[in-house]
């Protein structure tokens, strides 16, 4: 195991009702439903060095060029969440995007699809 | 292909050698680090494509546990309750390092595991609340997996595309360019030899023309 770093806390942006969820368990939670909030709401929480910040599906939808921004920064993770309306598959269709990225096209197969 | 701009002369041509041994083994080093790269790629992608998938329904529960909370107590009370949140969930943060990919290392700080600690007063709460803390408490352990999971699928997903296309470049552009180079200059040289020789001849020939 390398080196750890001290305590750091953990971030949440989204609609009120989804990162209430969070807040209860003491994360960072920034409300943000517009592109801009969400943008806005990113950078506030990576810039007081937040290494993992959820955001609900929803919320990430508004602002994908945000999210592009942190992608390929090792400091700070952006992860995609569902909101209180469930899943819609951004984050999975993230993980997918992903594969095509670095393999050139989407070869892992959904559980599901492989035995349905 | 194109040939490189340069002079051709002998000297040109051992240094084009040169570079054309350093290109191939750089490609060789190069297409061992991607498919290293993408064999790692591979079997992260399916845990956090199964993470994903826990995750998601796990998150699920906690959140329709909030959303009966909501709907038992006054919005103005559940805020109130969740103010001060009694546990704070902290989480350490370290480095990996896969084939020179710096990836970073979550884990969940013990102290946020620990039994759940209510931060509110009985009263003016609900039960819902309390069930929908400690499911959300639970899914914690694995939403941080995630985040690191996913995290170091994306960085190298960059990475491997970036190498991808060094390879691509070293294979398709820069070592054909060398070939080609270091082909077109011995041409040159061999036709230069055989122009001088040419003309050596034919003043062999025009001196014995004139001696007779």
């Amino acid at each position: 195991m390398k080196h750890m770093s001290d305590k750091l806390r953990i971030g949440v942006v989204g609609e009120e009702e989804a990162i209430l969820a969070f807040r209860a368990i003491g994360a960072i939670a920034v409300p943000a439903v517009t592109g801009e909030e969400v943008t806005a709401a990113l950078f506030k929480l990576s810039r007081d060095k937040v290494p993992v910040i959820f955001i609900t599906e929803q919320a990430a939808r508004m602002a994908p060029e945000a999210l592009v921004r942190y992608e390929t920064t090792p400091e700070v993770a952006v992860i995609p969440v569902p909101g209180i309306m469930g899943t819609d598959g951004f984050g999975e269709a993230r993980v997918h995007e992903n594969v095509i990225k670095a393999i050139g096209a989407d070869i892992v197969i959904d559980q599901e699809k492989r035995e349905g | 292909m194109a040939v490189l701009h340069i002079n051709p002369t002998r000297m040109e041509l051992t240094q084009i050698k040169r570079r054309l041994i350093t290109a191939k083994r750089g490609h060789k080093l190069l297409k061992d680090k991607r498919d290293e790269l993408v064999r790692q790629f591979m079997l992260l992608v399916r845990e956090n494509l199964d993470l994903r998938k826990q995750m998601e329904g796990e998150l699920g529960f906690a959140l329709k546990d909030f959303a009966l909370a909501r709907a038992v107590m006054e919005p103005g009370a559940l805020r109130q309750a969740l103010l001060y949140p009694a546990r704070q969930a902290s989480i350490k943060v370290g480095r990996r390092n896969i084939l020179s990919v710096r990836v970073p290392e979550f884990k969940v700080d013990e102290g946020s595991l620990g039994e759940t600690v209510l931060p509110y007063g009985m009263a003016e709460t609900s039960a819902q609340l309390d069930n929908a803390i400690a499911t959300m408490a639970r899914a914690l352990p694995r939403l941080i997996a995630l985040a690191e999971k996913e995290k170091t699928v994306s960085l190298l997903a960059d990475e491997i595309q970036k190498t991808r296309r060094r390879v691509n470049a070293l294979e398709y552009v820069m070592i054909p360019q060398f070939e080609e180079t270091i082909r077109y200059i011995t041409m040159k040289l061999e036709e230069n030899e055989r122009g001088a020789l040419t003309r050596l001849m034919k003043v062999k020939d025009m001196l014995a023309e004139r001696a007779t």
